[in-house]
């Protein structure tokens, strides 16, 4: 019975599974206060408001009807992932890069105008704009290299003057009667990403595109850049220390720059994922800066600042946030779907305290434990 | 009954794959020096650690005055009347002296801090222990023995009876040692209680009362001072007999590795240049060796030599190679090691596996990454199995410990090795062998005699001159910036370097041509 219990331990220790434990409370934690909230609003559809959340797509009784929804659940969670990498990159190499939002914003802007104003073919979009919000990224990096100016600081005015000026650049490709940019679907039908046959398994849901696919492989990519590559090798080394990397003949500053390059090239090709897919057209008169980049950074963290741990984030993190519309508004204002979402995306960045917790927690027991065999062995 | 200030009963503390304490028992009397003795990974910082509440213990009680007491953290510790001086400060660098030293214990008056009666104390403390220091200079500006100063008045500030020193001496300069020594036996003489470690028997001979000895976590035994010798001591200690005088053949210089002609670099703190036309030479299968007081050019001047920070003026070539503005990485790659002042500045990646510490240097070479740019992973974990053993770096993990996660000594042994084996031609060494214990210090001044009887030029910055008259071939003291005498240490003395060092003396050597 000894042996059990200390084996026991010994997986509660483990780091990946503290990650899950831990992120599963967050999980658990923030619905239950987002249901108290909705019980202090209108105690009667609380229930079903919570299990509409948690249901999405599970929504519509009908199968075909569900598939076509969890695909598009899908297609804006590879949006979503591809910023939950974005913010992971630069994280793993010391930089907070909360200018995910502004380098999204412009990987939007970049592909859109050159699908539709340039009638460019979808790839020359999607590397536009990775192109434009890698150059974007850059900019801070540059700032942080050279001038030390902190990276957080520079990302936020980025953001807002990115978004200023994507609005300005698409008012030239927008329609003449709405706010929004002209659909692909008739401005440049090359301008999509490819279904490839995607679509046929999610009911014919034609926003299905190789974009879902493309952003597991980045995933992928991104793990395996950081962890077995020379070039991961440097740039965390750079993060975690420049002086130790500059000491070693590292080119710092070149790091530092390429780091926030790389992180704005994945935020500008999730943009690109999902405009390109024509799932949304961009009305360019938004005064806010698109929440993707910003749950970019809850996902990144609810996924344990892992590549993989970010797929199942994101994936998540967009369930609920889809889900959140199928909330019952004739009970709840309208806000109340994307504040029940906060609350859970708000815990999620709690995942760290639990686990500091958690092993505070397991020393305590230990201890406990020694403390009791060690009255035994006196007795 | 003896009456004890402190006392740790049975401490057991385990670390990943490693008993770090193996039932400790140590009780310190109330106004002693004890001295903890032990080689690089015995456990001694961790049992300081444990009761300056950093870490809990996985077994064992301790007793302050005879009664069983809990320290959860630093503030029970500070509670109880305990203050430690870490190995590696822990001072917050963007602040000055007087806020570093307050930081926690502020007055305040309706949310306003009062820093006038603070500066009063600090003052006074300063001026009664002969603890000389600017409190508003900021620490990242200061020297190491200024920061240690701090720290030590951190402890007064808080009006602590037991303090804790965990390596004081290992960053001062001869001088500033002498001065802590005095320090320590006035605060002694004052009724306060002392944990001192350290890993130089003289100290130990100088200041203690009594002396415990740990070696690999476990406790081995305590003995008074004024009945023992530094030999029973460093026996204790390694389960041997150590001995400091290295054995060497005379050097056979041959070829020119490195000319430096004039050298300036510019002085971060002050306006005048740190480093004043300097110009120097080091030959093949010689130890030259910089002796000086710290502070005196010698950090800058490595800095400029290895490409960390720019030279004003000045050639400096290696291997008849003009490498004055190379980067840094050419430098390395065309021969040059560098063992560097400050091994948590530079010298590693804490975050960073030991195994990934050890190919800091040589990661990028075909042996460690395939053409694709992937790391060969079992190619380093090998290549830092064969270091960890044959330089016997210590840690919980082998190859898989965090650096941060090691000794300071088995630190500084695995940037040794790492320099040592990248196979140099030119090796700069600064106080290569500062924090390892007698074992170690003997093992790598073997080391660095068999690189120069390999016909590799040896640079030794060092301020210790111990270490400098034993390993020299020849030797260059360095005041203010300047060369200013050059010696052979067996026609010198060294009360006769200590005028020079000291600015009292000096000769025209080389400086122009
Ligand atoms: N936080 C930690 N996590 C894991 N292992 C640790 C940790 N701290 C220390 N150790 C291990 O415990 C052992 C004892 O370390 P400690 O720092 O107490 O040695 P020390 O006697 O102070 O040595 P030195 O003279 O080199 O400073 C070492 O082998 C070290 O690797
Ligand atoms: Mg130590």
């Amino acid at each position: 019975m000894n042996k059990e219990k200390t084996k026991k331990t010994s997986i509660l220790r483990n780091d990946g599974f503290q990650t899950v434990i831990s992120s599963i409370l967050c999980i658990l934690i923030g619905f239950l206060i987002g249901y108290i909230v909705l019980l202090v609003i209108n105690p009667k559809g609380a229930g079903d408001a919570i299990l509409a959340i948690m249901k999405n797509f599970l929504y519509y009784s009908s199968a075909s009807a569900a598939k076509k929804y969890l695909g598009t659940t899908l297609v804006k969670a590879s949006a979503l992932l591809m910023c939950a990498l974005s913010v992971l990159f630069a994280n793993k190499v010391g930089l907070f890069n909360i200018g995910v939002a502004g380098q999204y914003v412009v990987g939007a802007g970049a592909s859109l105008y050159f699908a539709i104003a340039l009638g460019m073919p979808w790839y020359v979009s999607l590397l536009a704009a990775i192109i434009f919000a890698a150059a974007l990224g850059g900019i801070s990096g540059f700032l942080k290299s050279y001038f030390n100016v902190n990276e957080v600081i520079s990302c936020i005015m980025l953001n807002w003057i990115s978004l200023y000026c994507v609005n300005m650049l698409l008012s030239l490709v927008k329609e003449s009667s709405t706010p929004y940019t002209r659909p692909l679907s008739s401005a440049n039908k090359d301008g999509l990403l490819p279904n490839m046959g995607l679509d046929k398994i999610f009911s014919n849901n034609k926003f299905v595109t190789i974009g879902v696919v493309l952003s597991v492989i980045m995933a992928v990519a991104v793990s395996i850049l950081l962890d077995k590559t020379k070039f991961g090798y440097e740039l965390k080394a750079t993060g975690m220390n420049k002086h130790a990397a500059k000491y070693c003949g590292m080119k710092e500053k070149r790091n530092i720059i390429v780091t926030m390059m790389i992180s704005g090239g994945l935020a500008g090709m999730g943009a690109a994922i999902f405009y390109l897919s024509g799932i949304e057209q961009w009305m360019v008169q938004q005064t806010s800066i698109p929440a993707m980049g910003f749950n970019g950074i809850a996902a990144a963290f609810l996924g344990g600042l892992n590549p993989i741990g970010a797929i199942f984030a994101s994936y998540f993190i967009q369930h609920i946030t889809s889900g959140g519309t199928y909330v019952d508004k004739t009970m709840y204002c309208t806000q109340i779907s994307d504040l029940m979402v906060a609350f859970i995306i708000y815990l999620c960045g709690f995942v760290f305290f639990f686990k500091l917790a958690l092993n505070k927690y397991l020393d305590k027991r230990d201890e406990k434990i020694a403390a009791k065999m060690n009255e035994g062995g006196e007795e | 009954m003896d009456n004890y200030a402190i006392e740790m009963l049975n401490i057991t503390k385990k670390f990943p794959g490693i008993i770090a304490n193996d039932n400790i028992t140590l009780r310190l009397k109330k106004g002693e020096i004890h001295a903890l003795l032990g080689e690089n990974g015995a456990g001694k910082s961790t049992l300081m650690s444990i009761l300056f509440g950093f870490y809990q213990p996985d077994g064992g009680e301790i007793k302050k005055d005879g009664k069983k007491v809990e320290i959860n953290n630093p503030n029970d510790a500070n509670a109880l009347g305990i203050g430690m001086v870490h190995q590696h400060f822990k001072l917050v660098e963007c602040f000055t002296v007087l806020d570093n030293i307050i930081l926690g214990v502020e007055t305040t008056k309706g949310g306003f801090l009062q820093k006038k009666e603070a500066r009063q104390k600090v003052l006074e403390l300063s001026k009664k222990y002969g603890l000389s220091v600017d409190p508003d200079a900021v620490i990242e500006n200061i020297t190491v023995g200024m920061q240690q100063r701090t720290e030590i008045l951190k402890m007064l500030y808080r009006d602590n009876e037991i303090l804790i020193f965990d390596e004081p001496t290992a960053v001062l300069t001869p001088q500033e040692i002498k001065e802590l020594m005095a320090v320590m036996k006035s605060l002694a003489a004052e009724g306060k209680s002392i944990l001192f470690i350290t890993h130089k028997l003289a100290e130990i001979m100088e200041v203690a009362d009594r002396c415990s000895v740990l070696r690999k976590g476990k406790y081995i035994g305590t003995v008074d001072v004024k009945d023992t010798s530094p030999e029973q001591l460093s026996a204790m200690m390694v389960g041997r007999d150590v001995s400091l005088a290295v054995e060497k053949k005379p050097a056979q210089p041959g070829d020119v590795v490195l000319d430096i002609k004039n050298m300036s670099v510019a002085s971060k703190r002050s306006k005048k240049d740190a480093v004043k036309n300097v110009s120097l030479q080091v030959r093949r299968g010689e130890i030259v060796c910089i002796a000086g007081i710290d502070g005196n050019g010698q950090t800058e001047f490595i800095y400029g030599l290895s490409g960390l920070e720019p030279v004003k003026s000045g050639l400096i070539m290696m291997n008849g190679k003009d490498i004055t503005h190379m980067p840094i990485r050419k430098r390395l790659v065309s021969g040059m090691s560098h063992i560097p002042e400050d091994r948590h500045k530079h010298g590693l990646v804490l975050d960073f596996s030991l195994e990934d510490n050890i190919v800091l240097q040589r990661y990028f070479e075909p042996e460690f990454t395939d053409k694709f740019g992937f790391l060969k992973r079992n190619a380093i974990r090998e290549y830092a199995n064969k270091l960890i053993k044959q330089y016997d770096i210590r840690s919980g993990q082998g190859p898989a410990t965090k650096a941060r996660d090691m000794s300071g000594g088995n630190q500084q042994k695995a940037i040794i090795a790492r320099e040592i084996d990248k196979n140099p031609e030119l090796l700069i060494a600064v106080q290569p062998t500062r924090g390892l214990d007698v074992g170690a210090i003997e093992y790598i001044h073997k080391q660095l005699v068999a690189q120069r009887d390999a016909g590799k030029g040896v640079l030794l910055v060092s301020f210790e001159l111990d270490e400098v008259m034993n390993l020299a071939d020849r030797i260059l003291v360095m005041y203010e910036g300047e060369i200013v005498g050059e010696f052979s240490p067996d026609k010198v003395s060294v009360e006769e370097l200590g005028l020079y060092m000291a600015g009292s003396k000096r000769m025209e050597v080389g400086a122009h041509e």
